[in-house]
């Protein structure tokens, strides 16, 4: 690092990142917070304050609840799924015994990875559908066809198949996370465990978990976040229903603010989710040491 | 290519990683275990893989075929599924798409490696407060600065423009690209530039003729994360583009179905399309986002 004084240009070619950070990232999330206190619609020419009114609404409305358990339901499964599946998965991967089959199925296991999510779950509404559905119809195949269910369309379901959806896209992504962690591992400590006789499990307790256990964690907030700010599968798939059955914060405050024009309240669940998203990145910003010199 | 190319690269790990060791007599136990687990995988695969594979299969067929005999080939293929889908609105959404997501890459390649440019070479208390102000700015979301963008594009003038996209798009990937781009930048040798200096380069010399071109795979690595982002965002797309003409295809993909009904085979036919070009830049630039993804995830 040079300590001098910052000559003109320099300083010119930080600008427009801190122009652009300034007005569309940190003025929003300013304004947002202050439109939390108020009440009007799109296109109102003003704002009527009323207090924390819409912080007391947040608390008590039996559907942002409803919502919220969802979010932890998404946010549950994909922990168990994509950091802990994944993580076997990348062991198994990463065994010698698999090294000549491995690279095609890591292609395989990523490609979703690489489709938008509005193809995916424009693809699920056909996997899901009641009547040709890919699942009812493989059901039906293998004699199970009275487990079929209209997925989507059932109040029990529908969040299940939703998420279900994301485990199919985002495992492939998690894998190829704890893969390149796992490839990190010096080799020496497996051939060490060899040479004591170790088995293959305890391998993988013994050496693999503890050696990726940054990555794991940062997988699992990763996961976390994600599973708070959840918004284009459900919105896509099932509009948050049947009812508010699959509904998410993130639905929530889109249909408030652009649905039913409730723009201040829309703003107040905006701010949860905020609060809640921005604790989980806080501990991934220390943990993971973003902006260190290494 | 995407096969040859990541066996390329694993293999070779794989090589330096298998030296001679003692090796395990293979009992049939052994043997057992490790076709129930190659079992599994291929299950796995076969369960990711098919979905993707229905849906290119599907675009060829009729409504009739899709409905009545889901699991088979289609008797006629439907080519012209792709020319009625494209004539249908999927080119306009096509091209907004690619005009959007180019000027992204284009804006965020060059604000961003710009800034980190001077937060690699200067140090002050200055710097360090820019430093936490970008980096800060990864902990956002689109979510909660939906409403505020919008009131913000409205009073620009910019709402149902391609702007109101490019614009959040370039702020939104701003911290990742610039945590990425300086980390790179920080190794580059001093010697570089101080000789550069004595041959009386100029601050924008030394960023414009030594930093850029030795950052080529760094850049490769944001532009396809960037690509990626901007060609399938969803929620800015459709809240911040009503008019149809000038909607990205996450966006016109559901007002595509909304209009076909059940013309489901120009409608997947439409998602085949959507899909190819993010499938053809992975394909090429395989190795720097897997790069990306790690070092994106595990350092911001």
């Amino acid at each position: 690092m040079i300590a001098r004084k910052i000559p003109l240009i320099p300083t010119l070619f930080l600008l427009p990142s801190l122009l652009f950070l300034s007005i569309f990232i940190y003025f929003p999330l300013v304004q947002n917070l202050y439109n939390s206190f108020f009440e009007f619609s799109v296109f109102s020419p003003t704002k009527e304050f009323v207090g924390f009114a819409s912080f007391q609404q947040l608390i008590q409305d039996k559907v942002i609840m409803a919502a919220f358990i969802n979010n932890v339901k998404y946010a549950v499964i994909s922990v168990l799924f994509q950091v802990f599946f994944a993580l076997i998965l990348a062991t198994i991967l990463e065994d010698k015994v698999f090294r000549r089959i491995a690279p095609a199925l890591r292609v395989i296991y990523f490609m979703p990875v690489m489709i938008s999510i509005s193809v995916i779950a424009l693809l699920f509404t056909f996997v899901y559908n009641p009547q040709m559905g890919l699942l009812n119809s493989f059901l039906e195949l293998i004699g199970l066809e009275n487990l079929a269910v209209p997925w989507l369309g059932n109040a029990t379901t529908a969040i299940y198949a939703v998420i279900a959806m994301s485990q199919w896209q985002s495992i492939g992504f998690i894998t190829m996370l704890f893969i390149v962690a796992i490839q990190k591992i010096p080799k020496e400590l497996y051939e060490a465990a060899d040479i004591d006789g170790a088995g293959k499990i305890r391998k993988f307790f013994n050496i693999t978990v503890p050696q990726v256990k940054e990555t794991m964690f940062v997988n699992v907030l990763i996961t976390v976040t994600g599973s708070i700010l959840v918004f284009n599968e459900p919105f896509i798939l099932t509009g948050g229903g049947p009812g508010f059955s699959s509904t998410t914060l993130s639905v929530l405050m889109y249909e408030q603010g652009f649905g039913k024009d409730n723009m201040g309240y829309a703003s107040a669940i905006a701010t949860l989710i905020f609060v809640l998203s921005a604790i989980f990145a806080l501990i991934q910003i220390r943990v993971s040491g973003t902006g260190k010199d290494d | 290519m995407v096969k040859t190319d990541i066996k390329e690269e694993f293999l070779e790990r794989d090589r330096t990683a298998s030296k001679p060791r003692a090796k395990a007599k293979l009992n049939l136990t052994a043997g057992l275990s490790k076709y129930t687990v190659l079992l599994g995988l291929l299950l796995f695969a076969f369960l990711i893989l098919y979905p993707l594979f229905w849906m290119v299969v599907s675009s060829f067929k009729s409504y009739d075929e899709i409905y009545n005999n889901v699991w088979g080939l289609p008797s006629v293929w439907h080519f012209e599924n792709y020319a009625t889908a494209w004539s249908m609105g999927i080119s306009s959404y096509f091209f907004n798409s690619v005009v959007v997501t180019l000027a992204t890459i284009a804006l965020v390649v060059l604000i961003g490696s710009m800034a980190a440019f001077t937060l690699s070479r200067y140090r002050s208390k200055w710097i360090d407060a820019a430093l936490i102000f970008i980096i800060g700015g990864i902990m956002m979301n689109p979510q909660v600065a939906l409403i505020p963008l919008f009131e913000i594009l409205t009073w620009l003038d910019l709402i149902n423009t391609r702007w109101a996209l490019i614009l959040t798009y370039v702020a939104f990937r701003l911290p990742l690209t610039i945590i990425l781009i300086r980390a790179f930048f920080l190794s580059i040798p001093k010697e570089l530039e101080e000789s550069a200096i004595i041959d009386g380069c100029s601050e924008f010399g030394i960023y414009a003729r030594i930093y850029l071109p030795l950052s080529i795979p760094i850049v490769l690595t944001t532009v396809v994360l960037t690509a990626f982002f901007a060609w399938n965002e969803f929620l800015f797309a459709t809240v911040f583009i009503d008019s149809e003409v000038l909607k990205t295809i996450p966006s016109g993909l559901m007002n595509f179905k909304d209009a076909l009904r059940t013309d489901w085979g120009v409608l997947l036919s439409g998602m085949v399309i959507a899909s190819i070009p993010m499938v053809i830049l992975l394909v090429l630039l395989q190795k720097f986002l897997v790069r990306g993804l790690s070092e994106g995830s595990v350092k911001g």
